[in-house]
This record gives C-alpha cells, structure tokens and sequence, in this order.
C-alpha cells in the first residue's frame, strides 16, 4: 500500500494539470526504508511530449545525488497518462528499475476527474497496490497545520 | 590512483552490494571491459553490442557520455562514473 500525505498527493494532480497534455513526471523523495514520501520533486519531462515522458539526465543526475548526500530514495516515482489509463505501459514496464518505488499513474484524460493509482514494478510484473491518502504532513509527525492553505481543488470546465 | 565508478541498486547484485568499484581505461569501452573482469556481467547490462543500453544514464564526472563521445569516451585516473537506471515511460 502506499500512504502518501494529501498536500504531495495534490501536488502530484496539480503538476500533472499544469503540464496537459504532455505527461508530467517526478519523484517524491523520503528516507531510505522509510517507505514514506516526504519530498516533492517535480522533473522536466525532456520529451515534452503526450506519450513519452524521460528525466532529464542532468537534472536526474543532480536530484540523485541530493538523495545519496540526505540518505534519500526514490519512494514515489510518478507521471501522467493524458489521453489514456492509469496503468503502466509496455515502455512503462520496461524501463522500471526501482524496485523499492512506488510507481504512481495520473490520469488527466478526463477534465474534471483525475484518476491516481500506485504500483509495484518488480522484474516486469506488475501488481496494482492501495493508496490511503493521509491528513497529516509528510513524514506523518506533526499534525496538519490548521493554517495550511485549503487543499487545491482540480479545476472544472463542466 | 583508478576510476571510481558509482554503481546504483538494482546493478548492486553484480558488485557484491557495493556502491562503487574502482576500474581501469583510457575510454569508457576499456573501463567497461576492465570491470566486467571483476563483475561478471555488468558490463552486459550497461551495453548491448556497440551502444550504451537506452534505460541506463552513464556519466562522466558531470556529463552524459551520451553527450562526449558514447563508449569512446576518454576516461582518466580520478575520474568519477555514475550510472544511473534512466527514467522514462509513458502512454506510448
């Protein structure tokens, strides 16, 4: 199951929004072992593109060894699907190398409904997992400040 | 002195868990075959006949090899080489 705190789950729609209809892609960063997302980390997409998507190497390179310096992993991997389904691709499938990471799909397909799934990866096969989307701040300590702004609602065109 | 060459988890079965192993070359190709003496196998992962594999990011020191001259890239006592799984998917 992954649990990720509602303010990074937002962000992830809010990324995945802003960017339609290219695919939006990123990490969220959090202690090794931890299993906990706790850093939003949104990449360029080098593809600009509706059906691709690849980190920048530069910049993945640089963000990589920023987790390496904060005793950091990869614990969310996500991107977004903007004309199809949530659910991993063949190339999708090829190129997960992280076993340990959740792989979060975004689907912005629909203008009012984003649909947000998790995934394991592991040696090409993949199984769909839960996603309990927690009211505290990411890490799970404190509690979510009251005077935190209103969580961003995905604008609708209907 | 060697090239040191960080390695990343998923390739971590083929060093004995280690992080980084050291090497020898003057281009990327040689330092790639001089490893593999060590590490049977990696050398597989990373390259597929004459091209670097697609879904690895090889650097040197701060640059992509992809964007120096590939395998045949010079390398050097004190250089760093970080391999990375490359990201990338998508609906296509």
């Amino acid at each position: 199951m992954l649990t990720i705190a509602r303010s990074l789950y937002e962000k992830i729609i809010e990324h995945a929004r802003k960017d339609h209809p290219d695919e939006a892609c990123g990490v969220i960063a959090g202690p090794i072992g931890s299993d906990t997302p706790t850093r939003f980390i949104p990449m360029q997409n080098a593809e600009r593109s509706p059906t691709f998507y690849r980190f920048d190497s530069r910049e993945q390179l640089m963000v990589w060894r920023e987790m390496d310096d904060n005793d950091e992993e990869p614990v969310v991997i996500y991107h977004s699907h903007t004309a199809t389904q949530a659910y991993p691709s063949r190339t999708d499938i090829s190129y997960a190398s992280e076993p340990q990471a959740h792989y979060v799909l975004v689907s912005t397909r629909d203008e009012s409904e984003t649909e947000f799934r998790s995934y394991r990866i592991v040696d090409g096969e993949v199984t769909e997992e839960p996603v309990s989307i927690s009211q505290l701040s990411p890490g799970g300590r404190p509690p979510y400040p009251r005077n935190d702004p209103p969580p961003i609602r995905v604008p609708s065109k209907a | 002195m060697a090239i040191e060459v960080r390695i990343p988890t998923i390739l971590r079965s083929y060093t004995g868990g280690a992080k980084a192993v050291e090497g020898a070359g003057t281009t990327l190709d040689e330092l790639l075959n001089n490893l593999d003496a060590a590490h049977g196998g990696l050398r597989e992962r990373l390259v597929d006949g004459e091209k670097l594999r697609r879904f690895v990011n090889v650097y040197l020191n701060d640059e992509d090899v992809r964007f120096l001259g590939g395998l045949e890239t010079p390398v050097k006592d004190g250089d760093t080489v970080t391999v990375l799984p490359a990201v990338a998917g998508g609906a296509r």
